[in-house]
């Protein structure tokens, strides 16, 4: 009872998603916090194995559910299963990835349990809250952090009144980091009843195409980026060469890809994926408060413009202001000398 | 399910209430980008299904009956807008019960489409939580129709990182993304003839509702603080892009081992 509880994602490899991985981080820290287990729910079929690698992330109790009805994930066989143990268990916290699985599945639970749901929070803590109307004092109450209204403010939203708190998280907005590799949990399983049955015949999945990852940054520990300002697909090649040299992953923002300057998956900001690399180095970027979000976690920052007054600036380590075609040349010459 | 919303990329310093809510009235609107996807999308189901019948549902303030016109210009049948002062305030959850409700005062429905989200809030809770307060299946993500028969629809979908095609039975509720089919345009023969057509206005009292699931009150999240962006400043060093300042710092990221 009143535990923080992780709806943990399988990938098409059986194995956790990152982003429960991730979860599962933050809500030990949550757990920690709060004094209380952190629990994990992983549905599927054959995931014994992948229930079992959670202990090192510090979960003390795995919830199973193995049925093979529950693999490929379809909403309403997880939603039948999971809204049944939320309500046996009554976790305080429940955390979800904002990915296509978990913004089809957190919505219908909070609807079925009437409780508040906060999409894609960059950040969450637990902290006191004071409602002004009813003058009331809440301890220890989950605050969910979110950018709102195209990025342009950040809102903190509390649930005061309703259990579970609920919030979905996008992948890499939290850290994935073990806690400890000899922390020991255990499996509860949970029975699958045949009350599925009904949840199972609604939707049928005909045929699913899994498309292989070809290009994946969200790792990578040096990023160059290249924003609207590169002006062409043809100028972007200089970053491949670029990043080739200094063994670095090609990036983008939103506008260079909605430009057609390069691939959707190389995006980076709220929309895109979020890095923390050790040196991101922004070609043409003017710095969006969406990009910014995706990005300002790394170590450091160089950003490359003709306007020294663009906004990537001001949180940039390094400011070189010139016109990212001839400076880059320049610098992958100094280096090539440098390594001599 | 459709609605109106600011246009989140002009907006103000006065978009936002001391309460922390939205000042619509500051902002200007457009008919939510993907609710039109789902519009079109629900009227291929009537070009390969004569006889259905596409009605428009939003909730917000009596100008939101502009996207109903709108709507009914591009080819639907007609169209209700829930508007009302104790509306005000409601998160997805209140939103959901009251869209609900209405929905269930429309008689028979046999699917419902809506846009996967909103893009003043971009949650894409409403559509899963009026298909759990209808409690019928929900099919998120749809980029494609497939299919249709009185009975089952079948709609490829977006994955993470692939699609999948499924059919669902009916009654059945669809989100649409922002890649299915782009909404055909409103038709002058309509816009003539539907021009003087009222749009319907409902309020909490024909809905069948619980006042105490409404609005403010029925919405468990709620905002405790809003903060505008600040640009946190770093001490940045600036160099010109001389063959010197280039080579100190190759040099220097690669003395920290960054290189």
């Amino acid at each position: 009872m009143n535990n923080v509880l992780v709806y943990c994602e399988l990938s098409e490899k059986n194995t956790i998603a990152d982003i429960s991985l991730e979860l599962c981080t933050k809500g030990r820290q949550l757990a920690t916090r709060l004094g209380c287990r952190l629990q994990a729910a992983v549905l599927g079929s054959r995931v014994k194995a992948a229930a079992e690698s959670l202990y090192p992330y510090g979960v003390d109790d795995v919830f199973v559910a193995d049925d093979p009805r529950l693999s490929p994930y379809r909403t309403l066989p997880h939603f039948d299963v999971l809204s049944k143990l939320i309500r046996k268990e009554q976790p305080q916290i429940v955390l979800f990835g904002a990915s296509s699985v978990g913004r089809d599945l957190a919505p219908r639970i909070a609807s079925s349990l009437r409780c508040g749901l906060t999409a894609d929070c960059t950040q969450l803590e637990i902290g006191p809250h004071d409602d002004p109307k009813t003058g009331k004092h809440y301890e220890d109450v989950l605050m969910q952090i979110r950018p709102a209204f195209g990025g342009n403010i950040i809102a903190t939203i509390v649930c005061p009144e309703t259990r579970p708190q609920m919030a979905t998280v996008r992948e890499g907005v939290m850290k994935k980091e073990l806690f400890d590799p000899a922390h020991k949990g255990a499996i509860i399983p949970v029975a699958v009843e045949a009350s599925l049955d009904a949840a199972d015949k609604a939707v049928q999945i005909l045929s699913r195409e899994i498309e292989e990852q070809k290009i994946d940054i969200k790792g990578a520990q040096i990023i160059v980026a290249g924003g609207y300002g590169m002006g062409s697909r043809e100028n972007f090649q200089l970053l491949h060469q670029f990043a080739r040299l200094i063994g670095a992953s090609v990036g983008a923002t939103r506008a260079a890809v909605d430009a057609g300057f390069t691939e959707a998956e190389r995006q980076i900001g709220q929309t895109g994926v979020t890095v923390r690399p050790k040196l991101y180095i922004a070609c043409g970027i003017s710095g969006a408060v969406q990009h910014r979000a995706g990005m300002e976690q790394s170590a450091k920052i160089i950003s490359i413009n003709t306007d020294p007054e663009a906004p990537i600036n001001a949180i940039a380590d390094y400011t070189i202001v010139g016109d990212v075609m001839t400076v880059i040349p320049q610098f992958m010459a100094c280096y090539k000398n440098n390594l001599k | 399910m459709a609605k109106q919303v600011p246009d989140t990329h002009n907006v103000g310093a006065d978009a936002m209430n001391p309460d922390g809510t939205v000042n619509r009235a500051a902002l200007p609107v457009v008919f939510n980008p993907e609710d039109l996807k789902a519009l079109e999308m629900a009227l291929r189901v009537k070009d390969q299904m004569p006889d259905a019948k596409v009605t428009v549902v939003t909730m917000g303030p009596p100008r939101a009956a502009e996207i109903v016109k709108d709507a009914r210009n591009r080819g639907a049948d007609d169209g209700v807008v829930l508007s009302d002062m104790r509306f005000a305030g409601a998160d997805t959850l209140a939103t959901s019960y009251a869209i609900s409700q209405l929905v269930k005062q429309l008689g028979k429905v046999d699917l419902i489409f809506g846009g996967r989200q909103a893009i003043d809030g971009d949650t894409a809770q409403v559509g899963p939580q009026v298909a759990e307060k209808l409690d019928i299946p929900q099919v998120t993500y749809a980029e494609e129709l497939l299919a249709v028969t009185p009975r089952e629809i079948t709609i490829r979908r977006r994955l993470e990182h692939g699609t999948e095609c499924v059919k669902a039975q009916l009654p059945a509720l669809v989100t649409v993304t922002s890649a299915a089919a782009d909404c055909r345009f409103p038709n002058a023969h309509r816009m003539l003839r539907l021009a003087k057509d009222e749009v319907r206005m409902v309020n909490a009292d024909s809905i069948d509702a619980d006042m105490d699931r409404l609005g403010l009150k029925g919405s468990p999240t709620k905002v405790k603080k809003i903060e505008n962006v600040v640009l946190a400043h770093k001490e940045s060093v600036v160099l010109e892009p001389t063959e010197a300042a280039l080579n100190a710092l190759s040099a220097t990221l690669i003395q920290e081992h960054i290189l």
